[in-house]
């Protein structure tokens, strides 16, 4: 255990919350367990009965215990504390590390425990038997740990470290089948796009630490509430490059490109990915950072509402025209991100993390439904789905749910959420955005609905007999389905609003619009679009016709293959940026590598080698040898000169003996 | 009574036994004169003891000694000239140049 004078506690903030005692001085443990966890399933797991399953399963279900735990504690009383441990001090800066325990780290903590749990267990069983499954539970392990490092963390050093790991994990886990080029090239992409992202964040935090002289948020924090003048002046920077850090975790437009591509991972790293670890991490820092955002950095948030509404509109439409069902999630998410972002953006951090807790339980339920369906027809596409609602009712049932859920209807989880979020933008009197935002309910009710009955209605296109899955994998549905239709009941206006309780409990206050009951015209709006979009799908795609032929009632062509290229943004990329990087940087590259690191490389080579024959020739063989040989040779000819002294003869022994007798004794008489 | 003389006869006795050794070539006439320098350092034994008066007779109890050993010695001296002569079939020393290099 840490020592108490490692641990220094800010004393300040209101005194309506408690500071977590024993069980917040020990969250640590859901931060560090899942390293060496990793660390065991590396090295010990192939040699046990579920092949290094059962420690990921393990840890998983602590971090799942203890995060439910803390999550009661800041339900009944209110958690709000901060640890950290100093590991060095470099001049006047410090380097520490340390854990938050706070409603909204506490909210993420439970999140990301009980999805992935539940993601856990069904890959127990969905990867059975694939390639890499112990090092697949390595990286899952990894993944959740590094989540829980970047949400935990209470300095942005830490939370950068985080940041990067999570980054690393989902490298490895998109690129999990990386024998097909396809796949591992999709996970080069999401790296790359999250680093450059990643650089706007770094320098984000540089730009924050050198004005504050800290790395502490929560002093950064302070700092931006108290009306700091070094702070102020570079917050709108600050905060736009915090953004753009955040934009390309959450894909945000136009960062958004890796995300639908990370689909190559296999279907539990898309689910736990989605819903808990990975995009979630952009809203968080926003989250995290919101009271900064608020204070000083008012203007950055028109920007972050302005991609947000841009993103949820623009991925939303993308959806529409997939054929991957596990792309029209993809785009789903990257949609339900920018109603995140969108939320932020307009000032309603509460409407954003509550649509962050809804969206992360149905959309990991829609995405392990659909990894359900794959596993059975052993394809992602569509086309060669349907009428699988006879075969697969668990799945069916539960897949509905999730739609409902993420479709907006009541009383299931997505629809408090959307509304409040919908609220937020008309309250904040953005009628454009509030529109567009409309819209986009009305879209993902839209290609939910298309999804659905492109899978389960209509005939089955496919081959073969698809089955419904066994109960290590529908468990966590039907758990999941609980949560899509109960989470939103934690913050309903006017009846229970704990959820805002929950994650406003922090050190830094929270200032915020919240609605106290509800907004009837964006409910209204909201729902209405809700519905349209599922009747005017489900009219398309099954009452008009067969479902696969649904696409052709409604298809704009010029429309419809901007949509189906992704806006060209791919072309784009690598027609600007990919392409002459490749061939200017990299040939650039290549010649400075070839002319100056290579040809210093080589002369270092020779010159040591030149030297090498000059120390062997001049010292070793013409110094130490030649020594050694003279001493030697002389040693020898020396020897066979002194011993003819040695004659034999007792008589010339006796001889000389005499003499030497007589010297001595002449010298002593005559010198003595 | 004078020493000089006895010690005068003893180094004759000393120089005799070394101009042996150092010149003769027969073993046998070498060991003999090992014997004459043995008994000069005898002499020189009594007659220091006789002048000194010593109460316990110490010098001539050493001569004892010495001509104990000169007689042992001169018994195994004897047996290796013997078996020398056995097997070169001769007695000169210089024929006996074995411990050279």
């Amino acid at each position: 255990m840490v020592t108490s004078n490692l641990i220094s506690f800010l004393a300040e903030g209101k005194a309506t919350y408690t500071d977590g005692g024993a069980a917040a001085e020990y969250t640590w443990l859901i931060v560090v367990l899942p390293f060496i966890a990793a660390l065991l399933i590396t090295f010990v797991g192939k040699y046990l009965p579920l092949k290094g399953a059962e420690i990921a399963l393990a840890t998983i279900g602590f971090i799942f215990a203890f995060s439910s735990y803390l999550l009661y504690l800041n339900v009944t009383e209110g958690v709000a504390s901060e640890f950290f441990v100093n590991v060095g001090s470099i001049g006047s800066f410090d380097l520490e590390f340390g854990w938050v325990v706070d409603g909204l780290s506490i909210m993420m903590y439970f999140v990301v425990g009980t999805v992935a749990s539940l993601v856990f267990i069904y890959a127990t069983n969905y990867m059975k038997g694939e390639i890499r499954y112990t090092f697949f539970f390595t990286s899952l392990t990894l993944f959740a740990g590094s989540m829980l490092v970047l949400v935990s963390s209470p300095t942005l050093l830490q939370l950068l470290i985080g940041w990067e790991l999570v980054g690393v994990c989902s490298y490895l886990l998109i690129g999990h089948y990386w024998e097909n080029k396809d796949n591992s090239s999709a996970a080069m992409k999401a790296f790359i796009t999250n680093k450059i992202a990643d650089i706007g964040l770094m320098i984000g935090i540089i730009v924050l630490a050198l004005s504050t002289g800290t790395m502490r948020i929560s002093e950064i924090l302070y700092q931006s509430t108290h009306d700091y003048e070094s702070l102020k002046s570079v917050a709108y920077l600050a905060g736009v490059l915090l953004f753009i850090g955040a934009m390309g975790k959450s894909a945000q437009f136009p960062l958004h490109v890796w995300l639908p591509d990370a689909m190559a991972g296999p279907t539990p790293v898309s689910a736990l990915m989605h819903a808990a670890t990975m995009v979630t991490a952009g809203v968080y820092l926003l989250a995290r950072m919101f009271p900064f955002y608020e204070g000083m950095a008012n203007q950055a948030l028109d920007v972050v509402l302005l991609f947000g509404v841009i993103t949820l509109f623009a991925a939303g439409l993308i959806a529409i025209v997939q054929d991957d069902l596990k792309k029209v999630l993809a785009y789903s998410t990257v949609s339900q991100l920018g109603y995140m972002v969108a939320a932020i953006g307009s000032g309603a951090y509460t409407a954003a993390l509550f649509h962050l807790w809804t969206h992360a339980f149905f959309k990991a339920l829609l995405f392990l439904g659909a990894g359900s369906v794959i596993h059975a027809v052993h394809t992602n596409s569509m086309k060669e789905m349907g009428g699988l609602r006879k075969e697969m009712p668990r799945t069916y049932i539960t897949f509905i749910l999730g739609t409902i859920a993420l479709a907006g209807l009541p009383p299931l989880a997505g629809f408090f959420s959307k509304d409040e979020i919908l609220a937020s933008l008309s309250h904040g009197g953005y009628s454009a955005y509030f529109s567009i935002a409309v819209a986009g309910a009305f879209i993902t009710a839209f290609y939910m609905t298309r999804a659905v009955v492109l899978t389960f209605f209509g005939e089955y296109r496919g081959n073969g007999h698809p089955h419904e899955s066994d109960s290590m994998m529908t468990t966590p549905l039907i758990i999941l389905a609980g949560f899509a239709i109960a989470a939103g009941w934690v913050n309903i206006p006017g009846v229970y609003t704990g959820f805002t309780d929950w994650v406003t409990t922090r050190k830094t206050p929270i200032v915020e619009y919240h609605p106290e009951s509800f907004d009837y015209f964006a409910l209204g709006s909201g729902l209405l679009a809700g519905l349209t979009g599922i009747v005017l799908a489900y009219y398309v795609y099954q009452i008009l016709g067969r479902p696969e032929e649904g696409d052709q009632k409604i298809k704009v062509e010029p429309i419809w293959n901007l949509l189906e290229n992704k806006y060209y943004l791919d072309d784009f990329y690598f027609k600007f940026i990919v392409n002459p990087t490749k061939s200017t940087l990299a040939n650039l590259i290549d010649r400075f590598n070839t002319n100056i690191l290579d040809r210093t490389v080589n002369m270092f080579g020779v010159a040591a080698s030149y030297l090498g024959n000059i120390v062997y020739e001049k010292f070793d063989q013409g110094g130490i040898d030649k020594a050694l040989n003279i001493s030697s040779a002389s040693t020898e000819a020396l020897g066979a000169r002194v011993k003819l002294l040695q004659t034999g003869k007792a008589q010339q022994y006796i001889m000389y003996f005499l003499s030497g007798v007589i010297v001595i004794s002449l010298l002593i008489l005559l010198v003595l | 009574m004078s020493v000089q003389p006895f010690l005068i006869a003893a180094a004759g006795l000393f120089s005799i036994g070394i101009y042996g050794i150092l010149v003769r070539r027969n073993v046998v006439m070498v060991l003999l004169s090992i014997e004459l320098i043995l008994n000069a350092v005898n002499i020189n034994f009594v007659v220091f003891d006789a002048m000194l008066g010593d109460a316990l007779l110490q010098g001539q109890i050493f001569t004892i000694f010495i001509i104990t050993i000169a007689a042992a010695e001169v018994g195994i001296g004897l047996a290796i000239v013997l078996m020398l002569f056995r097997n070169r079939k001769t007695a000169n020393i210089d024929e006996f140049d074995l411990m050279k290099w």
